[in-house]
């Protein structure tokens, strides 16, 4: 028996990557939301191009969880190289729908569901001339089976393809008649709709359906970035790809002439070294890569950090170690990035949980890394940067300009006696730059070798010293700058807390809520940013157990908290993780709370 | 500190230049390399050019990697900003610089350890970008600051001090860079500065990446007999193919040119190089023939100098993208931002 389930569901789409289900798929995503329900969409595709599995999970939920459930209500599955693996993974009393060109009834056999057979590849086949054609209007005919059984608006979709197609007005009559070849087919053949549907809610008014790497690309053009340069890598490109075509909308100049530069350097080394470059002349310069990209990167890192130079590193974490997998998502470049390169090094991490923080973070990381002159990284995922994600539209602030930090012109250069690159005259570790190309008072050169406080270059002890220590108290002076936590306080008292970051805050969120249904409280701290401050020394502090949730193997964040706060409690902070590659669902937090307090009860 | 401040001794001699500077406020600090080291006449070849052709410190970008030559910038110009970044990798910095602020006069020093062996891929990409840089190799067939193992670029069969003899094939970086498309490829000696001085001038007028290695001798490592980089070496087997003249923009051409041997090409900004062929079958316009020339005489065991190839058609970096002529650096941030409507209207379809 199915329970009717109304918008509350997962719909999942099986098909072969390369055959252009990407469109079918993004039409049902907003349909959806602009039938006002919240979605998201998680696309689980292989380091392929064509002719392997490819999945599209939708989930639509009326409360707005944006976490991935692992739970499929309904299943379409286009692809019987998987139908095996695909019908077991729908949920008892959920649906199954494929492909009955080719009649599969003997194989697909479960009691406790139901298997919708529809005849897509027949119909398109008798409804369409041209090959390629029948194989992407079959993904648009399952459109209109899902409309029919799930109850999506066929005027919405209708309006979808006119927005699409809008300079193309033939191609909005051949998708339209594939989606009522399907729609026609499941209301002749199957009751309409389902008890597992979805039904008109609002409009999602005040929200916007983005992935995290656009957000952070258009972030990148807010900030005023004017340099970029990078190295391809699953699953960063599409930032840079967001950055080149918001540059190309918002920084050509009237003739046709680019207020940007984005260079394909040969490899991360090139970029980064690119990345220090146009920084040091006093450009703001970014690049987007993952954890391979990171590992070439990191003399690069020590090197800015040493001689102070402004930079913007995004990490879209994927799953490692080595190439690993990557189209899946990780939390695993945490311990890596926060002290990438050889030396006493550390650098400030930011951690979005959602596209929205990309932007704002991305925004923040060029202020960040100029106030405090040294990279700065953005810890995005596969999961936020490249799924789909409903999030409050993104906000801009016109007198909002950015911080440059502490740099000195000709004016400033008149008030001194003699420049001293890295003289500390304000006590907070922080000391003026200068650029190049102003004025040749401010001249100085940069290395990566022994320098003291007046930017020479030495060998001697105490000279040496005196800058490193320096860089100490600048990293005091980050924790002030760096973004707060968020604390989510439990209904009630508790002395069990969580701490989470990036993209498992929604599903911790979630579980949250969920727990409370059964008097479990948690309080939760997302961290947004390494490194620590008082707020997460008082959180600790205040619990006798904080469940650290992050996905990674390592536990890699609650190394950190160990060593960079002042607990010390090693038996306080338990590892919560999940390293799978796919993205973590609630049930996950919500399994292993209830069995550690499950466990305390009996030991107790 | 324990830099050295360089004693500033004003000569009579050392007159103003266009700009009221004189040559030593080109200098950078003391230099801390072995006494005879190729490098340094180098440095005083590359302070002699920038002063003659009155460029303001401030605006010079100096750029290195790792080496003793690496460190040679700091020796230069103490009023232009430096970068010496990590080993092999500076044309990559070189690279982010200039798209940051193109109208920078970026030098580039490099060692033929950090750009024909750890470096040989970014040096490969800097030319093939055409970057407007001046790239001055410091070649002395050795890594001198690790104490004199053999580079990419010693010669197979030259030997070491301790007697070993190089057996790999050397890269040369006149023939690298012509066939990866330079647009300017020289060679000197850092033995003779009449040559190098227009030779460096010729490099930072030329726009795009202008490469000049120049045997530069390691006297501590690498000036024994047996060696192909020494001085006696290279005095022996130098041979100059095409001999460069430079002339200021609002110069006159003097007579001492004499039309029919000589060929006038003008740079972007108005100044001239005078080609002199010292043989006929040279043409520094021929890709194709200048590579072919080089081979034939690496055959003869010839150490060819002088422009080996010149397009001053290609067009640059920035050329290629199509980037605004203002550095992006001078762009006001009001210039750069869409502003809050352009972010309505765009996320309008988002939804
Ligand atoms: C990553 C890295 N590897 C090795 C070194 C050690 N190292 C310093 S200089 C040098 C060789 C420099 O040779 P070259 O560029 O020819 O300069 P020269 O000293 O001969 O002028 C090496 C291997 C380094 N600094 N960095
Ligand atoms: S070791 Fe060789 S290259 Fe280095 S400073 Fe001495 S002579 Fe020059
Ligand atoms: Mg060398």
């Amino acid at each position: 028996m199915t329970t009717e389930r109304i918008n509350d569901f997962v719909l999942k789409i099986g098909t072969v990557n390369g055959t252009g289900s990407a469109s079918a798929n993004g039409m049902l995503m907003k349909a959806l939301f602009r039938m006002g329900i919240p979605v998201t969409g998680k696309n689980m595709f292989p380091s392929n191009i064509q002719g392997l599995p490819t999945w599209y999970e939708i989930r639509a939920n009326r409360d707005g969880y944006m976490a991935r459930e692992a739970r499929v209500d309904v299943m379409v599955a286009m692809n019987a190289q998987t139908y095996a693996k695909d019908l077991a993974e729908v949920a008892p009393g959920g649906f199954f729908i494929y492909d009955s060109t080719w009649p599969r009834e003997s194989q697909l056999e479960r009691d406790d569901i139901t298997v919708l057979g529809v005849p897509l590849a027949r119909m398109c086949n008798e409804h369409f001339d041209k090959a390629r054609v029948r194989i992407l209007m079959k993904n648009i005919a399952y459109v209109g089976v899902l409309s029919a059984l799930l109850g999506i608006d066929r005027a919405v979709l209708k309006q979808l393809l006119e927005e699409t197609f809008a300079s193309k007005p033939k191609l909005v009559d051949s998708n339209l008649e594939a989606i009522n070849l399907g729609y026609e087919y499941a209301t002749a053949n199957f009751t309409c709709p389902l008890p597992v549907r979805a039904e008109p809610m609002g409009d999602n008014a005040g929200h916007i359906l983005i992935d995290g790497n656009s957000a952070a690309a258009l972030g990148c053009v807010y900030a005023g970035a004017t340099v970029g340069a990078w190295y391809p890598i699953t699953p960063s490109t599409s930032l840079m790809d967001g950055f080149e075509r918001y540059c190309k909308m918002f920084r050509r100049t009237e003739d046709g002439q680019n207020n940007f530069c984005i260079i394909q350097a040969e490899d991360e080394l090139a970029a980064a070294g690119m990345v220090l470059g146009a920084n040091w002349m006093g450009a703001r310069a970014f690049t987007p890569t993952s954890g391979p990209g990171i590992s070439l990167m990191s003399e690069f890192i020590g090197f800015a950090y040493y001689a102070e130079i402004p930079s913007v590193f995004f990490n879209i974490q994927r799953v490692g170690p080595s190439t690993g997998m990557p189209t899946r998502t990780q939390q695993c470049d945490v311990t890596m990035c926060a002290y990438a390169s050889h030396g006493d090094t550390r650098h400030p991490l930011l951690f979005p949980a959602d596209p929205r923080e990309c932007f704002e973070m991305a925004v923040n990381a060029f202020d960040l890394a100029e106030r405090l002159q040294t990279p700065v990284f953005v810890l995005s995922d596969l999961d936020i940067g490249m799924n789909d994600w409903m999030i409050p539209e993104l906000e801009w602030n016109d007198t909002w300009r950015p911080d440059r930090g502490k740099v000195l012109h000709s004016a400033e250069l008149d008030e001194i006696q003699k420049f001293h690159r890295y003289l500390d005259t304000d006590g907070d570790g922080i000391t003026a730059r200068t650029y190049p190309g102003e004025d040749a008072r401010g001249a100085y050169f940069v290395r990566g070798s022994g320098h003291n406080r007046y930017g020479g270059y030495t060998e001697d002890a105490a000279e040496y010293q005196d800058v490193v220590d320096r860089l100490l108290v600048k990293w005091e002076t980050a924790k002030s700058l760096v973004p707060q936590p968020v604390l989510r306080e439990a209904p009630e008292p508790t002395r069990l807390g969580v701490i989470a970051y990036g993209s498992s805050d929604g599903a911790v969120n979630e579980a949250l809520d969920r727990l409370a249904e059964s008097d479990i409280h948690l309080d939760y701290l997302r961290v947004k940013a390494f490194p620590f401050n008082d707020h997460v020394e008082a959180f600790l502090e205040a619990h006798d157990t904080v469940f650290v949730v992050e996905q990674n193997r390592d536990a890699q964040l609650r190394s950190l908290l160990l060593t960079e706060t002042e607990t010390g409690r090693r038996d306080l902070l338990v590892p919560l993780l999940h390293y799978n590659g796919m993205p973590i669902p609630s049930d996950c937090v919500i399994k292993a709370v209830t069995e550690f307090c499950a466990g305390k009860e009996v030991a107790a | 500190m324990t830099f050295i401040a360089k004693p500033r001794i004003d000569l009579p001699s050392d007159r103003l230049n266009d700009i009221g500077l004189r040559r030593r406020d080109y200098e950078g600090v003391l230099s801390t390399l072995c006494a005879g080291c190729g490098h340094d006449s180098i440095t005083a070849a590359i302070v002699q050019a920038f002063w003659e052709m009155s460029i303001a410190p401030e605006k010079v970008a100096k750029l290195s990697g790792i080496g003793c030559s690496s460190k040679t910038p700091a020796y230069f110009i103490s009023g232009a900003h430096g970068f010496n970044s990590v080993h092999g990798r500076m044309p990559s910095v070189a690279t982010g610089a200039m798209a940051g602020n193109r109208d920078m006069v970026a030098i580039a020093v490099s060692g033929d350890g950090d750009s024909l062996s750890i470096g040989f891929g970014q040096f490969g990409h800097v030319v093939r970008r055409n970057l407007n840089l001046l790239y001055i190799i410091e070649n002395n067939g050795v890594y001198g600051l690790t104490k004199g193992q053999f580079s990419a670029s010693a010669d197979v069969g030259s030997r070491a001090k301790k007697g070993a003899e190089n057996r790999w094939q050397n890269i040369d970086p006149v023939a690298t860079a012509i066939s990866l498309g330079g647009s300017f490829v020289a060679r000197g000696f850092s033995g003779d500065r009449d040559q190098l001085v227009p030779l460096i001038k010729a490099g930072v007028r030329h726009r795009g990446c202008a490469v000049i290695d120049v045997v530069s001798p390691c006297v501590t490592f690498n000036d024994h007999e047996g060696s192909t980089k020494s001085y006696a070496y290279t005095r022996e087997h130098k041979h100059e193919a095409v001999k460069l003249d430079f002339v200021p923009p609002a110069e006159e051409i003097s007579a001492q040119f004499d039309p029919g041997e000589a060929k006038a090409v003008t740079l972007h900004d108005g100044s001239r190089v005078m080609l002199r062929r010292t043989e006929d079958s040279y043409d520094p316009s021929d890709r194709s023939r200048a590579l072919q020339y080089l081979e034939t005489a690496r055959s003869r065991g010839e150490v060819v100098t002088g422009l080996m190839y010149m397009n001053e058609d290609l067009p640059e970096m920035h050329d290629l993208f199509g980037t605004t002529a203002r550095p992006l650096t001078d762009i006001p941030y009001e210039e750069l931002s869409p502003g809050s409507e352009a972010l309505r209207k765009l996320q309008a379809k988002m939804r």
